[in-house]
């Protein structure tokens, strides 16, 4: 495949991601609503990615309280160490390491999902059957992945402060209430919140790529796992891209 | 005059029939791939009417069109004196609960029961049955139909390719459809369990008296279920009549479906 064609198939699959999310909002407003369905999601992508999330934040925790620390020891900071990590963890680290990590669990999950039933015309029968397949398969899927990644961002955050006040724990004299008093007290609404925000712009991207490339699969079997590779891949790409508006964006609001 | 005015000799009193399916001059391309060429076809009330066509011919393609799974380029689709072009989306899902569909690799949902492939279709469309319908009699009642009453628990997974096949028969008739479109209901099977689906297709047909359009290349399946069959041959309908009518046809395109 020549250049120019990779560069036209690239904008047309923009395009085609484009009038999907379009159909997302159109589906989303209109009747009926799959309630159960999106709890059954919201259940199985917030429990399937709990233990994995909770993992990554203990260690992003530890990891980043045993580097830093040699550093603050030579100026005699650590007891800058607290409100150190937390922000770091709260404003970037946390949102973005737990959000490529749900999307690699996620992303490729619905995409090879969704691109199986595409291929095994599990799709078609479900339209013949006359449910309408977007609203039932899609916009459940996008909504659960919007609203369980904060919540799974909230708690993996909160593991890796408490895998840090470990490593200070073990290294000097910290107590569970001094370390956490510091976090709190270093801790404003200006880094929660647009935090927090981002992680809904976030789960919406990796469940609207996962489905998309799902919903879209070709060539068989093949297109499936090339449909799970591309929807982790794409909704990688898409977190940076967002997370650097998110960035942006807050600087101009809360002058970080 | 083409070739299926030629062998056509209405060896089934048709006229007298109400008609369920009306198709006039489908035409359907993929790129300079010109799949369907002016396709036409007429299946009666309680007829069983058998397309065969050779693997590309356009032959799912068209059945596709018949649900809206896909869109003609041109030409006109009427189903039970609807024309599906002119629905909008309510009353195409109403309409589709008097098709039936049997996909040819089953396309039974991964994640459910048989149990909840079966309740699936009801979710939407219980008022067709009345407002105090127990679901589970009817999941019962169409697993028994197909002698698979004790797969109601059981994964996709856990089934044969014969009884994925069955259990995703019952899941078409839970709606009680009018029309059945079966698409290769024999592909992929052994002859013996072949030949208990085609006496499945039967047996449904006498008892709820539907319509059904069998596409196939079986030619066992399509002698012993057909009561008038169409040839699909450069996307058109080349030729129309009995198996017998066919069978003895000297016309070398026809023949080839039968050596």
């Amino acid at each position: 495949m020549s250049s120019s064609e990779k560069i036209k198939n690239f904008f047309t699959e923009i395009g085609e991601l484009t009038y999907f999310t379009r159909r997302f909002f159109k589906e989303v407003i209109t009747r009926p609503f799959e309630i159960k369905e999106l709890l059954r999601q919201c259940y199985n992508i917030g429990n399937k990615s709990l233990l994995l999330v909770s993992v990554t934040g203990f260690i992003i925790g530890l990891v980043i309280t045993l580097q830093t620390r040699p550093t603050l020891e030579e100026f005699g900071a650590e007891s800058w160490m607290p409100s150190m990590v937390s922000i770091s963890i709260i404003r970037e680290i946390g949102p973005v390491i737990i959000a490529l990590t749900f999307a690699g669990r996620i992303a490729s999950g619905i995409g090879a999902e969704l691109g199986s039933m595409k291929v095994t015309e599990q799709i078609d029968a479900m339209e013949v059957s006359g449910t309408n397949p977007f609203k039932y398969l899609v916009v459940t899927r996008v909504l659960a992945t919007t609203l369980m990644l904060p919540l799974l961002v909230i708690i993996g955050d909160a593991i890796a402060l408490y895998g840090s006040f470990i490593i200070e724990y073990s290294k000097g004299e910290v107590s569970f209430v001094l370390y956490f008093n510091k976090v709190f007290n270093s801790l404003e609404f200006g880094d929660l919140i647009p935090a927090t925000i981002k992680t809904f712009f976030f789960g919406f991207a990796i469940g609207i790529v996962g489905c998309f490339k799902g919903y879209n699969c070709k060539k068989g079997t093949v297109g499936v796992g090339l449909a799970a590779n591309s929807a982790v891949v794409f909704s990688s790409m898409l977190l940076f891209i967002i997370d650097f508006i998110a960035v942006f964006i807050t600087d101009i609001f809360f002058e970080i | 005059m083409n070739q299926s005015q030629h062998i056509e000799k209405q060896s089934v009193k048709q006229t007298s029939r109400k008609l369920m399916l009306d198709i006039k001059d489908l035409r359907k391309s993929f790129g300079d791939t010109h799949v369907l060429n002016g396709f036409n076809l007429e299946l009666y009330e309680g007829e069983n009417l058998v397309i065969m066509g050779k693997s590309g011919s356009g032959k799912s393609v068209m059945i596709k069109c018949l649900v809206g799974l896909m869109q003609p380029d041109s030409g006109n689709i009427k189903v039970m004196g609807k024309d599906i072009a002119t629905l909008n989306q309510i009353e195409l899902d109403e309409l589709r609960t008097e098709i039936g569909f049997l996909f040819q690799g089953s396309a039974l949902y991964d994640s459910m029961t048989v149990r909840e492939n079966l309740e699936f279709p009801l979710r939407r469309h219980k008022h067709k049955f009345g407002t105090n319908i127990d679901t589970s009699e009817l999941v019962a009642e169409a697993l028994e139909n197909v002698g698979l009453a004790h797969t109601i628990d059981l994964m996709p997974e856990e089934l044969s390719g014969g009884m994925k096949r069955r259990v995703a028969l019952a899941r078409t008739l839970i709606l009680r459809p009018k029309i059945i479109l079966y698409d290769e209901p024999t592909s992929g099977l052994d002859p013996i369990t072949s030949k208990e689906i085609i006496e499945l297709m039967r047996r449904i047909q006498k008892q709820y008296k539907t319509s059904s359009l069998i596409i196939t290349h079986d030619v066992d399946c399509a002698r012993v279920v057909s009561e008038r069959m169409v040839l699909l041959v450069d996307g058109i309908d080349y030729a129309k009549g009995t198996f017998a009518e066919l069978a003895a046809s000297s016309d070398k395109k026809v023949k080839a479906f039968f050596k």
